[in-house]
């Protein structure tokens, strides 16, 4: 028996409900106002009133109003068909939403029940399972959509009959397995999973350690991500992150991409929803909307619904993870779901901490962190759930509680700095401030070497130790002025430009020079480090940038020329010769 | 809204703040309009049968036996053909002494658009102002504020960019407009004989400022009207959002919230993106574009208000005083159009993107030759070179006063680039600089 309530307060989308029966703390409930079923949360319980936020707008809701509480927290539904697809932050499926606006109280299966796939056992009769191993595969685009035995499954089942190769809908049984109970259990292709409890049905969770490329030169040589691991980029606004994140997404090695749109303008979605069933992605030469699947919440849609789309947008992570297969996850802006906490919270009138969010805020974001993820699953395969949020700092200051509590759960740091968007100096990832600890862990360092050159780490910490130099020399020169100061002060300047604008600095509207792969960045750092270890002849330091900007001149055509064509050897020649002019050893 | 004969009236008020009174009341939905003592009010709070309500006119004189009466409905708004070339208060009735309309009533403030129903931003709005159009281009669809300090010119650049921009119908929404500025608006789109295709609503600072919070919605919901029924490119200008925010400040501050940076209220950023979201572009054709102006304090946009604005809008238009040539200019370092990208390069020539960056480019390093210069030191013939391009720079192009077309913005900029550096200097792509480079 569902329990009943009865409303008895409203603020807005926080709602006092007075109940006959037992509730749980994030149970779901549904607000019956007349023909439209208003879906909630409880938050809050307290003697028989318990705390409802709803997740639409609560307008014309009155006192009286019967509420029903449905006995489980709020869940995502998986299976085949959920790539390609455009949920809202709840799982609704909004391309079958008929109006043009969104109406309330209007919930839309997430799956299709009546798409066919293409089914093929992978589990025999007989074998023993338990909660997320294989049991059979279909088709998802060019995916290999394992069917598993269901996350919410404990203890160890026996097969005892699998659906043989041919054409399913999700609905039909593909298994029968046994409990320890000797009891039958069927299995289908969906499962229901609750979006707040991390997906644990892995063996391990083992250092990561392979670096997740991006195409982003400052992001893969600089500071790598790996598969697995954790990024946040905060950022004024107008420095860049969605650009940034963009980027990410359409060019990062992964097989899924998972883009939560958290709060913020439903234009950027539209972007993402227009261009990409029209762009390849460069790993597989596929359509990119192949492999992602978008959950928004944009900034005018129902406040409360922003805290959901970011842990429905990680569950689905998880479920394609326990697959085998390298998700990334992407959130825009993890900001905004700090901001709805924090609306609940000043509604609920709990003590606020500091700017007034939730005090639990940090553990929040720590724990939503360590989902992610490098796993090796029962079966030894393994699969990686790498996840960048973005931070929308107040004011750009990044000493603000969401910024500071992201860092210390997030592995890397990029921060994005006004200055350098200022001045146009994109993607503004600040060189100097931003970290990756992954560059510390010595299984990174040997992949690197393996997998790049067996001398690149100590190449990076050159190339940042030249930026740092070349900041202090610029300082110097900026106090004494440009002739008080040594000749040598300038070329130092002038080499932290060029690495800058060359190979720090990428457009990222420019079809060649967006995606630079690891080969090509590789070429590019050694030939721009080249050029800093050689000694030039300059008389005098107005020599020296005229000199320096004809060299970046050159090295910026070849990062808009096709990696080794005819047009970027003609300005590696070009650039050869320059060098000669005043190369003095 | 009149009283009707069946409607309770209830007198017992048990609590009353300088902008809210809590009486004993059942029946009520959440959002509901009513009557107190003659003044329009909205239910914030309902707590059993203690009913909050919102005093849009505030509470001064309100008698704890005053008589309420509630509506029954959320605020609305009268929507037809006729709203244009009409002026109204707060609440959707004529102030310019016409008829009523006699429209269908609509509720204020309704959904959003489903995001997959969209479509994505594309055309070009020409202002002939090159700090727009050249740097920071707008499109149909795109909201975008004016940061700009109170002492500038800010309601003269948007009538400006309203009456250029062709739309075919421009709604203001005015919130706390002084009477002149107001007078202004109306004198300016009367003189440009655009009259028939503006509609108004409009709060003055002589009006209660809690009506203010009624504005944005009610003008959105008429440009909602042309824009979705009417397939119609509308154009909806919200001056001053600063104003409307420190409204919200006084009503949470009276509700005993907790305030959060700048004491401003915790929901200010999805308050505000309420408002700024409804800027779409439908696929049937018709469009809303939202122009907004939020003054600064001092230029600082580290503020609540212009901070969580520059978050939610697409992009900002700083307006700055250039003492060089001692015009208002539009800054091209701290302004922004996030949806140029769409259009420039494509519905314009195709150096465009490149020839505004390596303008701003230069620009910058002019900026860092002042502070070279400002500090003392001697100038390279570089630095002293960019300083000249400055300032032809602000003046042919930055300046708000200029009205040219793209096309003569590209060349103006390369005939600036070839005036003053070499082809290596502008660092621009070398197959544009072999097109356009004006020896």
């Amino acid at each position: 028996m569902n329990t009943i309530g009865k409303v008895v307060g409203i603020i807005s989308n926080l709602v006092s409900v007075k109940v006959d029966g037992p509730v749980a703390q994030n149970e779901i409930c549904y607000v019956k106002m007349g023909d439209e079923n208003l879906m909630a949360e409880v938050i809050k319980v307290n003697g028989d009133i318990a705390n409802i936020q709803v997740f639409e707008s609560t307008r014309g809701l009155k006192v009286g109003t019967e509420v029903e509480f449905l006995q489980h927290m709020l869940e995502v539904t998986l299976g085949p068909g959920i790539l390609s697809k455009n949920y809202d932050g709840l799982q609704n499926d909004l391309d079958k939403m008929q109006s043009t606006f969104l109406k309330r109280g209007e919930y839309t299966n997430p799956l299709d029940d009546d798409t066919k796939w293409s089914f093929k056992p992978l589990a025999k009769v007989g074998d023993t399972v338990e909660a997320g191993d294989w049991l059979g595969s279909v088709k998802e685009n060019w995916v290999d959509h394992k069917i598993m035995v269901p996350f919410s499954f404990n203890g160890k089942y026996k097969v005892k009959s699998i659906t043989p190769a041919g054409q399913y809908t999700i609905n039909d049984t593909m298994a029968v397995l046994i409990n320890e109970k000797g009891e039958d259990v069927k299995v289908t292709m969906v499962q229901k999973w609750p979006i707040k409890r991390a997906v644990t049905c892995y063996k391990d969770k083992p250092i990561p350690k392979k670096i997740l490329e991006t195409g982003v030169r400052i992001i893969d040589s600089m500071n790598p991500i790996t598969e697995g691991g954790t990024g946040f980029i905060p950022g004024p606004f107008g420095c860049g992150k969605t650009v940034l994140q963009h980027a990410i997404a359409k060019q990062a090695a992964a097989d899924i991409i998972i883009m939560t749109a958290c709060g913020e303008r439903a234009n950027e979605v539209v972007e993402i929803f227009k261009e990409y069933p029209e762009l390849i992605d460069p790993h597989t030469g596929r359509k990119l909307s192949e492999r992602t699947t978008i959950v928004c919440n944009t900034s005018n849609m129902p406040v409360a619904a922003r805290e959901a789309s970011v842990y429905t947008g990680m569950t689905i992570a998880e479920y394609y993870r326990a697959m085998g297969l390298r998700v990334l996850l992407l959130a825009d802006s993890t900001s905004r779901w700090a901001q709805a906490l924090r609306e609940m919270s000043n509604r609920l009138e709990e003590l606020p901490g500091q700017d007034a969010f939730p005090v639990d805020l940090s553990a929040i974001i720590a724990n939503f962190y360590a989902r992610a993820g490098f796993v090796e699953l029962n079966n030894g395969a393994t699969g990686s759930v790498t996840f960048i949020g973005t931070v929308s700092p107040a004011g750009g200051n990044l000493k603000e509680p969401v910024t500071e509590s992201t860092k210390k759960a997030a592995r890397c740091f990029y921060a994005l700095s006004q200055e350098r968007a200022d001045g146009k100096r994109y993607p503004a990832v600040d060189p100097i401030e931003s970290y990756s600890k992954y560059l510390e862990y010595e299984q990174v360092q040997q992949y690197l070497r393996e997998k790049i050159s067996p001398d690149w780490n100590e190449i990076i910490d050159e190339t940042k130790n030249i930026v740092l130099r070349g900041k202090e020399a610029k300082e110097q020169i900026n106090i004494l002025g440009d002739d008080s100061v040594p000749i040598d002060y300038h070329v130092r300047f002038w080499n932290s430009e060029l690495i800058d604008f060359v190979f720090l600095q990428q457009d990222a509207f420019d079809e060649i020079d967006a995606d630079c792969p690891l080969p090509r960045q590789e070429f590019m750092l050694k030939l721009v480090l080249d050029i800093c270890h050689n000694k030039f002849k300059f008389d005098s330091f107005e020599e020296i940038s005229a000199y320096y900007k004809r060299l970046i001149n050159i090295l910026k055509q070849m990062n808009y020329s096709e990696y080794q064509s005819d047009n970027f050897n003609k300005y590696l020649n070009e650039l050869n010769t320059t060098v000669e002019e005043r190369r003095t050893k | 809204m009149t009283t009707k004969a069946f409607q309770r009236i209830y007198t017992k008020i048990t609590q009353i703040t300088k902008a809210t009174c809590t009486l004993k009341a059942t029946g009520v939905g959440y959002d509901e309009m009513a009557i107190i003592d003659g003044r329009k009010a909205q239910v914030v709070k309902i707590s059993g049968e203690d009913v909050t309500l919102q005093i849009f006119g505030g509470t001064e004189g309100i008698r704890t036996n005053a008589e309420a009466v509630f509506l029954g409905k959320p605020p609305v708004l009268k929507v037809g053909p006729e709203l244009s070339g009409r002026f109204f208060n707060a609440y959707g009735d004529p102030i310019d002494g016409g008829a009523p309309i006699d429209g269908e009533e609509r509720q204020i403030g309704g959904p959003s658009v489903n995001p997959v129903k969209r479509q994505q931003p594309s055309q070009l709005i020409t202002t002939g102002i090159a700090g727009i159009d050249l740097n920071n281009t707008i499109v149909t669809g795109q909201k975008i504020p004016f940061f700009a300090d109170p002492d500038q010119p800010y309601n003269e650049v948007m009538a400006t960019v309203a009456l250029r921009a062709m739309a075919d119908k421009i709604i203001l929404g005015g919130m706390g407009l002084t009477h002149d500025d107001y007078l202004y608006y109306k004198n300016t789109f009367d003189n440009a004989g655009a009259l028939d295709r503006i509609v108004s609503f409009v709060n003055t600072t002589d009006d209660p400022p809690i009506e203010r919070l009624l504005i944005p919605d009610m003008a959105l919901t008429a440009a909602e009207y042309f824009a979705y029924d009417r397939n119609e490119k509308v154009l909806v200008l919200l001056t001053d959002m600063t104003l409307y925010a420190d409204a919200l400040c006084i009503v949470s501050n009276r509700m005993d919230q907790i305030p959060s940076k700048d004491s401003m209220p915790g929901s200010l950023y999805s308050d505000l993106a309420k408002i700024y979201e409804k800027a779409v572009q439908f696929k049937e054709g018709g469009s809303i574009t939202i122009i907004a102006v939020t003054t600064l304090s001092g230029g600082d946009i580290t503020h609540a208000i212009p901070d969580n604005t520059g978050y939610i809008t697409e992009g900002q238009l700083f307006l700055r005083r250039d003492s060089d040539i001692r015009k208002v200019i539009i800054d091209p370092f701290r302004s922004l159009s996030r949806l140029k990208q769409l259009v420039i390069g494509k519905q314009t020539r195709e150096d465009h993107p490149q020839v505004m960056n390596a303008a701003v480019r230069l620009y910058a390093d002019a900026a860092n030759a002042r502070t070279k210069l400002e500090n003392g030191f001697d100038l390279t013939d570089y630095d002293q070179r960019c300083l000249d391009f400055a300032s032809e720079y602000s003046e042919k192009l930055l300046a708000i006063d200029v009205n040219i077309d793209v096309e003569k913005m590209l060349n103006t900029a390369w005939e600036l680039f070839a005036a003053h550096f070499s082809k290596a200097e502008v660092n621009i792509k070398q197959s544009l600089v072999d097109k356009y480079w004006k020896n």
